[in-house]
């Protein structure tokens, strides 16, 4: 099945029941699956929306009233829902939102990238807030990360996003889907359902009291601060031997591992950090890694997004050098694999 | 005795922020007697918009969710699609409406939407101070049309009930004024109809009321309910401007 | 062609991926496709020198040959390409897919024609995969089954 597919049947897996979307490729496998297989099923809402604006403006309608809503574009489209994303967060409200990112900025080409690691991670839109940010790496991952992102949304009252890019999207693999679609999910408590035998319920932003726009993001930190306790996720591959950790996250830390794999075959000791949380981010898990291993590489496809976090939560204590290639490029492992070389014996590990 | 006048039920005991004289206050009160009188409290979801009226939820004693500027219609069409049995109504200014968010209005619409909006119509953007709306007339003054709406460089009126109602998903159009205890009666009718229309399930309505702004406006508020009749009037005409709904009353 | 490999590979419980191209490509031009079928996890859906390539077209030949692994088969599509291969370190097969296809009755038929050619060399999937996995891809549609099965069989007992 394709990435795109994937994700589609996770999500009606996990009983989402409205998909609101606009056409973008590399992801409009999506939107299609949705289409054939969402609309029809009982209490289930598909609509092709005349935007991206409005498409994440109906998804804040159905969290709203309680429904599993969520909403998928790449990168173009996903600047237009942040104004959405931003009222989500403020309104506590439970979405997914899926970003099959391509190369930018602007129109940009639609081919695989990573460029908007910066606009995931740090909230996207205006104001003081976080959305949390999953990356998968293979069909699988789409699949079960979907999953999560739905119940991560419930559990959190947050909008979550899944960062994808093109080739994941389009790429095929088997894949296993570990539920069965719920006939309805109950609707979620707190949803605006009409004031019948308890008082009204206000859904809002704005006051013109500052020090409760105050008191709202003090209570979003509180949350933010048990996620990043509770919810950080990565895989870590051969790096308890390692002089060398490569940090790469989704299609990047696949071709990394190819080129990890031949490095070992080499006799060159490279492990690698695949973060699968990209906010929280495994700070923690980086700091750890330091303790035996100084050198570190970050790969990814920009001009160097993710390393900054890799920066602050090493503060000072390894080296991080950089790989990366923008705009929609895809380094085949080889070439990952010069890099490597390269910057092993530049740093005298082999000794 | 017979009971003439007593504080609706559905909105709540506070006082209104708005300005003395201004179509919101009256237009809230209308809304709040038909949720009683339509017995649908239970299951009505209001959508303030940003602008003046972004305060509705302090007043009106309802569920409400507040919507970014101009995209209470596709607010609006998230909930009524996750949640049927609701009567989703969303209340939105004329710069919401028919600038920002007029993309959102006329797909709604097209799609025939289940839902009703209430559109306040005070020629202005009266929450940020008073600058041009695209409903602004031809040579009014506001804060950015200081010499006077010129159509060579800031274009025409938006007539957003003319074009919603050559939208074959729309079933029901109508345009009002708070003007006048007549006219005021006639807009409570008019919201009445929106509302029925969409518990019979016949699709998108849409009704837009033309509102004093005096503050705005520099006018005392007699002399805007005046010139809402001599002026506003002649560039949005009162009445039904559709309605294929096959019936003749709400009531 | 590609997704018929990867799907047979799958069924056959290796892992494969498939990755195809995508783009505004004119028709005529090229268009990809990396398939990675292994034994164990594939770790790059991405090839660096990819140990087979089969090319379908002219342009294709261009752009491809100097990608493939020193010692590696390329598979050439030998009714469109008349141009020499200008590698001296890799084996050619060449299969008149096209003209072959013609024969048989259904020039749409040519990938099948150059899939059997290419799984008889290389030996990645059996044939009775590839013609299984044929019949459920086209429920319903057993005419075309037919056509593709005798294509395939063509390209198989070319070699
Ligand atoms: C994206 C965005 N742009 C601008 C604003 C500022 N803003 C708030 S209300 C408003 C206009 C309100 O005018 P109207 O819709 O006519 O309502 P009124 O206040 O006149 O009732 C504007 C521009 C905003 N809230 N959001
Ligand atoms: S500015 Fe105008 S619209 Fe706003 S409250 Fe005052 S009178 Fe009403
Ligand atoms: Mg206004």
């Amino acid at each position: 099945m394709d990435g795109n597919s994937a994700i589609g049947e996770a999500a009606i897996r996990a009983g989402c029941q409205c998909y609101f979307g606009y056409p973008i490729t590399p992801q409009n496998e999506l939107t299609e699956y949705m289409a054939a297989h969402l609309g029809k099923r009982k209490g289930c809402t598909f609509i092709q929306a005349e935007s991206e604006l409005a498409a994440i403006n109906m998804v804040f309608g159905a969290s709203v009233v309680g429904a599993r809503a969520m909403t998928s574009s790449s990168s173009p489209g996903i600047s237009l829902k942040q104004e959405g994303i931003s009222y989500l967060a403020a309104c506590e409200l439970p979405a997914v939102i899926v970003n099959m990112c391509r190369g930018g900025p602007g129109l940009g080409s639609i081919a695989a990238a990573q460029s908007d690691y910066f606009q995931a991670t740090r909230g996207g839109g205006h104001g003081d807030y976080r959305t949390i940010v999953l990356a998968p790496s293979s069909v699988q991952e789409l699949a079960d990360f979907t999953h999560r992102a739905f119940d991560l949304a419930d559990k959190y009252h947050t909008p979550v996003l899944i960062l994808g890019d093109g080739m994941l999207g389009q790429m095929m693999e088997p894949v296993e889907f570990k539920h069965e679609a719920p006939e309805v999910l109950p609707v979620r408590s707190g949803a605006l359902r009409g004031a019948k035998g308890r008082p009204s319920r206000i859904i809002k932003t704005l006051s013109s009291n500052p020090a409760d726009v105050e008191e709202l993001n003090w209570s979003l930190f509180r949350r933010y601060e048990l996620i990043k306790k509770e919810e950080v996720t990565y895989e870590t591959f051969m790096v308890d031997d390692a002089k060398l950790i490569v940090v790469a996250f989704g299609i990047a830390a696949r071709i990394a591992k190819g080129a990890i794999k031949n490095a070992r075959a080499s006799g060159l000791q490279v492990g690698m950090l695949r973060p699968t949380t990209l906010w929280p981010f495994p700070s923690q898990k980086v700091r750890e890694l330091a303790q035996n291993t100084k050198q570190f590489l970050v790969f990814e496809l920009n001009m160097g997004q993710m390393i900054e976090d890799v920066q602050l939560a090493l503060e000072g204590k390894g080296e991080v050098s950089f790989y990366g290639r923008p705009g929609g490029v895809v380094s085949a492992p080889n070439e990952v694999l010069r890099v490597i070389t390269r910057l092993y014996y530049q740093k005298g590990l082999e000794k | 005795m017979k009971t003439v006048y007593t504080h609706p039920k559905y909105l709540k005991k506070v006082p209104f922020h708005y300005c003395p004289g201004c179509g919101h206050s009256v237009i809230h009160r209308l809304i709040a007697e038909l949720i009683d009188e339509m017995n649908i409290h239970d299951r009505v979801l209001g959508i303030p918009p940003c602008g003046c009226s972004v305060f509705a939820y302090n007043y009106l004693d309802i569920d409400m969710t507040e919507a970014a500027h101009g995209r209470g219609a596709a607010v609006a069409t998230g909930m009524k699609r996750a949640f049927p049995e609701a009567i989703v109504f969303s209340y939105q200014g004329d710069g919401d409406l028919a600038a920002i968010g007029t993309a959102e209005t006329i797909h709604a619409a097209n799609r025939g939407e289940n839902i009703t909006v209430i559109s306040v119509n005070n020629a202005v953007y009266g929450m940020t101070g008073g600058q041009m709306a695209p409903t602004t007339l031809l040579d009014q003054w506001t804060t950015t049309t200081p010499y006077g709406r010129d159509a060579k460089t800031a274009g025409h009126p938006v007539k957003m009930c003319e074009l919603v109602a050559v939208l074959d998903g729309s079933v029901y159009v109508e345009r009002t004024a708070v003007d006048s205890p007549a006219n005021i009666r006639k807009a409570k009718k008019a919201i009445q109809k929106g509302f029925q229309v969409q518990m019979d399930n016949l699709g998108f309505s849409l009704v837009e009321v033309l509102s004093p702004c005096p503050v705005n406006w520099k006018m005392t508020p007699v002399e805007s309910w005046e010139w809402i009749e001599k002026e506003m009037e002649k560039v949005f005409p009162l009445g039904i401007i559709k309605d294929t709904t096959g019936k003749k009353d709400a009531d | 062609m590609g997704r018929s490999l990867a799907q047979a590979a799958m069924e056959e419980g290796k892992s494969a991926t498939y990755l195809p191209s995508y783009g505004v490509e004119v028709r005529g031009g090229t268009c990809n496709c990396t398939v990675a079928v292994s034994d164990e996890e594939i770790a790059s859906p991405i090839a660096s020198s990819p140990e087979y390539v089969v090319v379908m077209n002219q342009p294709s030949l261009v752009k491809f040959q100097n990608q493939i692994e020193s010692g590696g088969l390329l598979f050439v599509n030998s009714s469109l390409v008349d141009s020499q291969i200008s590698r001296g370190d890799i084996d050619v097969v060449r299969v008149p897919a096209s003209s072959m296809a013609e024969e048989l009755g259904n020039p749409k038929s040519v990938n099948m024609v150059m899939m059997g050619a290419f799984i008889k060399k290389t030996n990645l999937v059996s044939i009775s995969t590839l013609i299984d996995g044929l019949a459920s891809a086209l429920k319903n549609k057993e005419d075309l089954v037919e056509i593709n099965k005798k294509a395939l069989l063509a390209g198989y007992g070319l070699f």
